[in-house]
């Protein structure tokens, strides 16, 4: 069955990895930019690692025949510095201009600060201006219901957004209606520990509907499976749902989202 | 769609060994020295949810180990988080 990884961060991962995802069927691995473990100290450091996802990766990936595509902003556990924030952003029309780049994410909130909102709203803008696609990072554990009302309360103040080019990733049983219901995509996350287990994933499925709504592993340097996709496709089957059920939220959702860049293209 | 049995079938046993595991740390918290705090009383709380009939269990839960207030914060003290809002977050 063949998938694609919508949210992968393939910087914190080894070589194996990709072989494992393309044995199962993986296509295409979409890399937002995001924390790598630790707060890097320049914006030199930033530099580098757009240079590893918009170089590097995608070679690592085309070895293996998958696509590697990636997504720009400085994340929020790295954007309560505004002044270091707007350092990294002056970086960003370089590699805007990278065939692989697909819009500004993983922007959003952590710890639902002023400044990380008021450096979300930039980001926002940054893809008005481009008319680029965005995906929304949403907070952690107790901070996710919170950080995902302020995230929406912030987004409703752009009136020329076009929600359907918006994914607000990471949603729970208690985030997605309010993230359906206003209009924007929706990301389930399949991570151990925290976010949705394969299960919980399928329920939310089940309950709400597949229109709008993805998967991902998230896969990254903490404790998570880039073969949680497929896993979930199997949980999937098991609960007795169609191949035309599952093909459609773990490819056709992700490849109609993700074509709404011109660069998506598999 | 599956019926109530085949998902037994299905999950019970799992679910049944996550049941347990839920009631074995909340012992091994009585069982050790230390003060009670924030988390574990979270949880506690969200139990009653378990046993009550609504049909959105897993959200309510969510909700209430979630921090409820709706201003923002002036600045992050940490990057992480614990799990469950701290109380004066309530």
């Amino acid at each position: 069955m063949r998938y694609i990884e919508p949210h992968a961060h393939m910087v914190s991962r080894t070589t194996d990895d990709y072989e494992k995802l393309a044995l199962t069927g993986c296509e295409a691995v979409c890399e937002p930019a995001f924390w790598a473990g630790f707060d890097r100290s320049s914006a030199e450091g930033f530099h580098d690692y757009f240079r590893q996802l918009t170089e590097y990766e995608p070679r690592r990936a085309a070895k293996f025949g998958i696509k590697h595509f990636s997504w720009l902003c400085i994340n929020p556990k790295e954007a309560d510095d505004p002044g270091f924030a707007r350092e990294v952003m002056s970086l960003f029309p370089e590699f805007l201009k990278s065939p692989t780049v697909l819009g500004i994410g993983e922007i959003g909130l952590n710890k639902n600060t002023r400044n990380e909102i008021m450096i979300f709203e930039e980001h926002v803008q940054i893809a008005l201006d481009h008319d680029l696609p965005i995906l929304i990072h949403t907070p952690h554990l107790e901070d996710k219901l919170k950080g995902t009302r302020l995230t929406l309360e912030a987004l409703a103040n752009f009136s020329k957004l076009d929600r359907g080019k918006v994914i607000i990733d990471h949603v729970e049983e208690h985030t997605v209606s309010q993230v359906l219901d206003a209009g924007y995509w929706a990301g389930m996350t399949l991570y151990p520990h925290s976010k949705c287990s394969l299960d919980r994933a399928i329920d939310i499925l089940e309950i709400h509907g597949p229109e709008r709504l993805w998967m991902n592993s998230a896969c990254d340097w903490g404790i998570s499976d880039p073969l949680a996709i497929p896993k979930c496709a199997l949980q999937m089957k098991a609960r007795s749902h169609d191949r035309a059920a599952i093909e459609r939220v773990i490819y056709q959702n992700p490849q109609t989202f993700l074509s709404q860049s011109p660069r998506f293209v598999l | 769609m599956p019926s109530k049995s085949d998902l037994l079938d299905l999950q019970f046993i799992d679910a049944r060994h996550k049941f347990i595991d839920l009631a074995a740390f909340l012992d091994r918290i009585d069982r050790h020295p230390g003060d009670s705090d924030f988390r574990i009383e979270a949880m506690k709380n969200a139990l009653s949810i378990l046993l009550s009939d609504r049909p959105d269990r897993a959200r309510a839960v969510l909700e209430a180990l979630s921090d409820q207030t709706m201003e923002p914060i002036p600045q992050a003290t940490i990057q992480g988080a614990f799990g469950a809002p701290i109380p004066a977050a309530r």
